[in-house]
């Protein structure tokens, strides 16, 4: 039957404390941090790295197709999941789609995974669930929305997480929604939004649920629900009538922040990563209707339990230094007019080098063995000429043969780590160095490779990958 | 393969005042450099019979020298090597000569650089092929510090002496150049000063990286049986060395980065064909390529003037000072005087021509009876350059 396979988390490095919100825009401050992206990153960057953790013991080939939800993808008109997929370096002859719109497109992704696995028409599909949104500043959202991914193989195979029940109510009310031209969330009065809204439909829909399931709230170990704050998430609690100190998963609103579509699913990464087997979790996520599932771990949910997922990337954190820091992030200001020319792209580059750059492929000589990055069609050290296979670089570890920090170049993110880096298996990358602390970059420090988002020249999101310390 | 040496002599030359020149273009610095070599060798446009130009962002060969100079039509060949532009006019047109096609010709280098409206060259400017990601953010000193943390690395320098080490070159550099009328940066600065000075890509700070120049430089050139019907006092090429690296030291993991590759491999051929078996000894002045403290540094190991990873004990000793036992960059080197992409190889070997007629613009600036000068010039960046090197001399 068609279940979780595995699962894994991202959680950006950096966090703003909400004291540094209240301090530029007056007010008290809300307890703790809120995650924040790095300025390299975007939806598909970390959807990238939660894919990663999800599926490092799985071999890629045995994916058989990406479903990508987001409420912020880098592009509205262009697919983010075969950018993902490239990433991923999976196979071509897979089953790519988005889904978008909507606080609930995570479960409406990983509910079509394990509709399209019980058809049969795949073995195995990579759910990834990614947000980034950019809160208006000084706004009730500004403090509360935080950035990450999760992601979710579901297969019939190896199943560590059994899905007992699901069930899905459509709603057309309307709570929070956005214009194309808009850049920020509108909503309406905060009254009706929540207690019209969402503590109305959860209670229903998770009571049609049970009475259909024939189980009761006190069957389950965990309830994992969406909450849009941490005061209406624990009214939630009461409504369903679990036990908010030991039924209730911990939303994670002072270390992580709301993190939309991805949120819920954050939410149960966590909670899989406590989980012992024969636990039972309800799960629940909200927008637009609701998704509640009945899950059960597995005798082998150990085995899946080895990733870095929430907890190792929510203790692996740097708290930016003051609020210009995430301003100059996520672009909030218009800034003074750069005297020096434009970033620019190619789409011709892009394409014909996509097994270089997004696959991060060099190429490993068959006469020699000599690794090369990027790719050499004759070879650097014996010269033997288009002789070599192709072999990815992005999980090699390396380390920091030396670095430079630019602190005049073009970059968001000052200074700009410049890094050369020798893979333990051979090969050396030219690259930027992100995630980084400049008082802690030293030569032969460690480093693991990380897909980013390096400039938008030419209004194309040209990604690549970087080097970092190596994260948890 | 026959040694240049002896063969092929500059006869005039000419170097524009360096310097950001907001009032001339480069229409105004090649008049400036070419007239000044006219006069030096008694010669007008139309002796010339063929003249290569070496500029990195100018135009044709007619737009940047024959329309300035209005020679007549006359083959001109523009060459561009990044950085290293001004020696590849040099070398092309002494080949020109050795093979007779031509009897008397000009080599000129030119940049006008100060026109861009921002400070420094931008990024990745002109060493490799534009790519959207391979490489990208990296900015010449950027690239330049990769050595310097390396090097620190590898000897065993801490960060302050490291930064110590590579502030005494500035502050040797400066020193020259202030006492230097046509350099661009004529300011003494401290040890502290330069150490002090804020970063730019770290370790290198302000005082670590050269001047953004104008300026232009010219030769006239003949063969050497011809050169004295120009002057008595000519001088002589007596060796090239030429290398452009395959540029692997981003890609393999036997380069090391505190070692100029290219550099030793041209000054191998350089000092074969000039007869050179101890550099040391044997130069009288060096003009290196210094666009950067750290790349002075490498430069003087990768030429053999030091031992390999000595180079602290020598500066601080004085070896490479007016003074010492083998003045480096005399002219105060791309740092003070300037460094104007495609002009400074030519400029370079001005400041040697003048060096060797004993006639440095100030007599405090005269070397005592210098016979031999090396002028370096390179392109590109740690791990792949190209580097010029010409050996000048009395016949």
């Amino acid at each position: 039957m068609a279940g979780i396979v595995s699962f894994g988390a991202y959680v950006p490095l950096y966090r703003l404390g909400r004291e540094h919100l209240a301090s530029t825009w007056g007010g008290s401050a809300a307890p703790g941090e809120k995650s924040v992206a790095n300025a390299d990153e975007d939806s598909i960057t970390m959807g990238v790295e939660a894919a990663t953790d999800c599926i490092r013991k799985f071999p890629k080939d045995s994916v058989d197709g990406i479903y990508f939800a987001s409420t912020s993808p880098p592009y509205i008109e262009k697919q983010s999941a075969s950018i993902i997929a490239a990433a991923l370096d999976l196979r071509e002859d897979i089953l790519t789609a988005d889904f978008a719109n909507s606080m609930r497109a995570g479960t409406n992704a990983l509910r079509a995974a394990l509709d399209t696995v019980a058809a049969g028409s795949a073995k195995n599909i990579l759910v990834v669930v990614s947000e980034n949104r950019i809160p208006a500043p000084n706004s009730e959202y500004e403090p509360l929305f935080g950035d990450g991914a999760a992601a979710f193989l579901v297969g019939n195979e190896g199943v560590t997480v059994q899905v007992e029940g699901v069930q899905s109510i459509t709603s057309e009310f309307m709570d929070l929604w956005k214009l194309p031209r808009e850049r920020f969330q509108r909503t309406w009065e905060d009254r009706f939004v929540v207690e019209e809204g969402y503590l109305k439909i959860i209670p229903q829909a998770v009571a049609a649920f049970l009475k259909k399931s024939g189980l009761t709230v006190k069957d389950f170990n965990k309830a994992v629900f969406y909450g849009p704050d941490a005061r209406r998430h624990g009214d939630i609690a009461k409504k369903l009538g679990v036990d908010p100190k030991t039924q209730v998963q911990d939303p994670m609103f002072d270390r992580l922040g709301n993190t939309g579509c991805a949120f819920a699913l954050m939410m149960l990464v966590a909670a899989l990563e406590e989980a012992k087997a024969g636990d039972r979790l309800l799960f629940v996520s909200y927008g637009d209707g609701c998704d509640v599932f009945s899950l059960k771990a597995g005798d082998n949910i150990k085995t899946a339990q080895d990733i870095r997922g929430i907890k190792k990337h929510l203790e692996s954190k740097a708290l930016l230094p003051n609020y210009g820091k995430y301003v100059r992030f996520r672009e909030l200001m218009e800034w003074e007019a750069d005297r020096r020319p434009a970033d620019t792209s190619a789409l011709t580059v892009l394409w014909r080098e996509r097994n270089q750059i997004l696959r991060f492929h060099g190429s490993k000589c068959n006469v020699c063995g000599t690794i090369q990055y990027p790719l050499q069609r004759v070879c650097a050290q014996c010269q033997a000429k288009d002789d070599y296979e192709e072999i990815r670089l992005a999980d090699k570890i390396g380390d920091l043969f030396t670095f430079s920090m630019d602190v005049r170049a073009m970059v968001k993110d000052l200074p700009n780590v410049m890094a050369i880096v020798d893979f333990e298996i051979g090969g050396r990358f030219y690259c930027i160095l992100t995630d980084r602390d400049p008082d802690k970059v030293e030569v032969g420090m460690k480093v693991e490779m990380t897909f980013r988002n390096l400039h938008d020249g030419s209004g194309i999101h040209n990604y690549y990958w970087k080097a970092r310390p190596i994260r948890c | 393969m026959e040694s240049i040496k002896d063969k092929v002599a500059i006869v005039g030359m000419g170097c524009s005042q360096f310097g950001e020149l907001w009032n001339k273009d480069a229409e105004d610095l090649v008049i400036e450099a070419a007239y000044e070599a006219y006069a030096d060798a008694g010669v007008g446009s139309n002796d010339i019979q063929a003249a290569w130009v070496g500029t990195q962002k100018g135009s044709t060969a007619a737009g940047t020298l024959v329309s300035p100079l209005k020679l007549k039509s006359i083959p001109v060949t523009r060459v561009e090597n990044a950085c290293g532009t001004g020696h590849e006019a040099l070398r092309n047109a002494c080949y020109g000569l050795a093979s007779k096609s031509f009897d008397l010709v000009l080599a000129l280098g030119v940049e006008k650089l100060k026109d861009a409206g921002f400070g420094g060259l931008g990024a990745a400017i002109g060493v490799d092929k534009w790519h959207p990601t391979v490489g990208y953010g990296t900015t010449p000193p950027g690239r330049y510090a990769l050595a310097a943390t390396r090097y620190f690395y590898k000897y065993g320098l801490s960060r302050e002496e490291g930064k110590r080490t590579l502030a005494k070159i500035s502050v040797k550099s400066h020193h020259n150049g202030a006492r230097n009328p046509r350099a661009h940066l004529r300011r003494e600065i401290t040890v502290e000063q330069a150490m002090n000075a804020p970063i730019i890509a770290w370790p290198l700070g302000l005082f670590d990286a050269c001047g953004v120049t104008d300026g232009a430089a010219a030769a006239i050139m003949c063969r050497t049986e011809d050169a004295k019907k120009y002057r008595k006092d000519y001088v002589t090429f007596k060796g090239f060395g030429a290398a452009s690296g395959p540029g692997m030291g981003k890609i393999l993991t036997s380069y090391d980065y505190t070692w100029w590759d290219e550099t030793e491999f041209a000054a191998q051929q350089a000092y074969e064909q000039a007869g050179i078996k101890d550099p040391r000894a044997e130069l009288d002045t060096v003009e290196l390529h210094d666009c950067f403290s750290i790349a002075e540094l490498v430069a003087t190991e990768s030429l053999y003037l030091c031992p390999r990873g000595k180079y602290r004990e020598n500066i601080d000793a004085g070896t490479f000072h007016q003074e010492g036992e083998i003045p480096i960059n005399l002219s105060g080197g791309l740092k003070s005087f300037g460094h104007p992409i495609g002009a400074s190889g030519c400029r370079e070997t001005y400041e040697i021509y003048k060096q060797l007629q004993g006639k440095a613009d100030l007599p405090s600036r005269q070397l005592k009876n210098p016979r031999l000068g090396l002028a370096h010039n390179q392109g590109g960046h740690p791990g792949k350059f190209v580097c010029n090197i010409t050996i000048v001399g009395l016949p």
